[in-house]
């Protein structure tokens, strides 16, 4: 049942992943609330994938609980999966395929109408200022255009939320400042962001960030609260103070 | 429905926009039947033959003009003496040689069993199974002949049955149809969902709401139809080209045809399930399926013929069965009720390779 989510989109209690006896998720428990940026922030190797992997569905939980969307992840993936935006690091689109066939394949999956197909198509070719692209196969767009088209179409749908897998790996900085232009604009227009990142300075642009040790949350707060707390200039010091232990 | 429909017209879109392999996927099976039908064949015409008669007498140059008078050998050269033959062998001249020996005609008059000694070059041991063959059926059937009009004696009639000519082609077109089937169902669609999961693609179709089993029907659906393409290709060409028969009904061979196909399928998604990436794809396709489908099926080796142990693994191999079929229905004009049996094996493999990939698929998502 559609649980009545009040002002959080994502709620996760006490959630557990295990791969026989090592444990990747330890136990941890967080509430997202609507409209923010919340960084996921962790090394390599933390549990973050992990536990994206179970808030969109990939995997099931060994225990706890995840409310996505104001559904239940293990008992209404369905439900879940058609209100979540995702989008992984690879940027995966499909090479062979143009501009607009990427975008109406993805309108058409998740079962937005014809007519709207059309509209969103033109719109977001618009926004992204790709009128001259348009029709050009994916394979042959530079990676900062391939970014920017695969976050659009994970918002193909509108989702509530939308969850980007370090979404800036491997791309310049001035994309990467670009990139989150876009990311900025779609929470102002009132999606909320879920976004894993290893550059801790992505950190500040968040509203919240949560930083994963080991497979448990160890902090979670504003990025100012966080630098406050452990008296340090910037998220990178906070990061390496808490993975020191 | 409609997710259904935008992610098979993506999957059209992939095959039409990969020309080259589009061209290999439609070009190869024709070449292949084109090379099989007229460049590799068993039958052999003109072999070099050289004869070493020791009695000439009318009976030796008798048999002598009927072999050379077949379309299958060539004279080239009479031999005087015994040496003379390794000689010609070893020049690379001669396929075979044939030396009767001393007073041929008495002796058979006399009933004394005269000798025909038939040396082949045994490099290539099937061409020298086939000549030693042809001459000893020319030999008895002259002594049968000859018998015949002294005595009673016994007669031997023999005739090739549903091939009377002997033809390669009966034999090689059936087992084209097999392995192009099996390569293109299976190795396509499992190179085609490898590479969905190397990409990263797979990732985000499992994030959203296209159930996994759309997913594999709208793989499936384009190499069914690439693979009956095909399958149609050959037999055209088989049967206008080469004038091969389609002897038994046309729409049970289609049917069997199709049962083939999926379970090419299944194992080609199985294959995916298990694999990460294109190039293992590939691979385990080629080894695990391509090789044993042409040396197990009875596609090139007569299955009789092989040691006991695989002859046992060749009744786990889809392809055995279909061969059998394919080859009853198209040559010998079988019924469809006399191939029940390997049409139901053939079923029964077909839902097996379904079932265990589209569960195999289903646990990668948990």
């Amino acid at each position: 049942m559609k649980k009545d989510s009040g002002n959080y989109i994502v709620e996760v209690e006490n959630l557990t992943k295990k791969f026989g006896s090592f444990i990747a998720v330890d136990n941890i428990s967080f509430k997202v609330k609507k409209g923010e940026i919340f960084g996921f922030l962790g090394a390599n190797g933390a549990g973050k994938t992990t536990a994206m992997k179970m808030l969109t569905g990939l995997l099931n939980p060994s225990s706890g609980k995840a409310i996505v969307a104001g559904w239940n992840v293990e008992t209404n993936p369905d439900k879940v999966k058609l209100n979540i935006g995702y989008m992984s690091q690879k940027f995966s689109l499909y090479d062979d395929l143009r501009v607009n066939e990427n975008i109406r394949l993805y309108a058409g999956i998740y079962g937005l109408k014809r007519s709207e197909i059309k509209i969103k198509i033109n719109k977001l070719i618009g926004e992204l200022g790709m009128e001259n692209l348009r029709k050009k196969l994916v394979g042959d767009l530079p990676l900062g255009w391939k970014q920017k088209l695969a976050f659009a179409i994970s918002l193909v749908h509108e989702p509530p939320v939308v969850f980007l897998d370090e979404p800036t790996s491997g791309v310049d900085p001035i994309t990467r400042r670009q990139f989150w232009e876009m990311i900025y604009k779609a929470s102002s227009e009132g999606t909320t962001i879920f976004v894993t990142t290893h550059y801790l300075d992505e950190a500040e642009y968040c509203t919240r960030a949560s930083i994963m040790v080991d497979g448990q949350i160890k902090a979670l707060d504003t990025p100012e609260n966080l630098k406050n707390r452990f008296e340090v200039d910037n998220m990178q010091e906070v990061f390496v103070k808490l993975a020191r232990g | 429905m409609k997710a259904f429909l935008a992610f098979l017209k993506k999957e059209f879109y992939h095959i039409w926009r990969d020309p080259r392999s589009l061209l290999i996927l439609i070009g190869m099976p024709m070449v292949q039947v084109i090379l099989f039908g007229f460049a590799i064949t068993n039958e052999i015409v003109d072999a070099k033959i050289a004869i070493l008669d020791n009695s000439k007498d009318e009976v030796t140059q008798e048999i002598s003009n009927k072999i050379l008078s077949s379309k299958y050998f060539k004279l080239f050269e009479y031999l005087t003496d015994k040496n003379q033959i390794e000689k010609s062998f070893k020049k690379g001249k001669i396929k075979i040689a044939i030396i009767f020996e001393n007073d041929f005609s008495q002796k058979l008059n006399r009933n004394e069993n005269p000798q025909v000694q038939i040396i082949a070059d045994a490099t290539d041991p099937n061409t020298a199974t086939t000549l030693i063959n042809y001459v000893s059926s020319i030999v008895f059937d002259y002594q049968s002949k000859y018998l015949k009009n002294k005595s009673g004696g016994l007669n031997v009639v023999s005739k090739m049955e549903y091939n009377p000519g002997l033809k390669g082609v009966y034999l090689f077109v059936p087992g084209i149809i097999t392995v192009i089937l099996m390569l293109i169902s299976a190795m396509m669609t499992s190179i085609s969902i490898a590479r969905e999961k190397e990409k990263g693609t797979m990732e985000i179709l499992l994030v959203s709401p296209i159930k996994p089993l759309m997913v594999i029907v709208g793989k499936v659906v384009p190499y069914i139809s690439l693979a009956l393409v095909n399958a149609v290709t050959i037999l055209l060409l088989g049967v206008f080209v080469f004038g091969l028969p389609i002897r038994g009904s046309l729409p049970v061979l289609m049917l069997e045809i199709i049962i083939f196909i999926i379970t090419a399928l299944g194992l080609g998604i199985f294959i995916s399930t298990k694999v990460e990436t294109q190039q293992n794809a590939l691979l385990v396709s080629l080894m695990g399926l391509l090789l044993p489908t042409i040396i197990l099926s009875g596609f090139i080796y007569p299955i009789e013929s092989l040691p006991e142990i695989l002859q046992y693994i060749s009744h786990i191999i889809p392809a055995k069965w279909f061969l059998i079929i394919l080859r009853d229905i198209m040559i010998k004009g079988t019924e469809f009720r006399f191939i029940i049996k390997e049409t139901l094996i053939l079923f029964g493999m077909m839902t097996f390779f379904l079932i265990i990939s589209i569960k195999n698929y289903k646990i990668r998502l948990e």
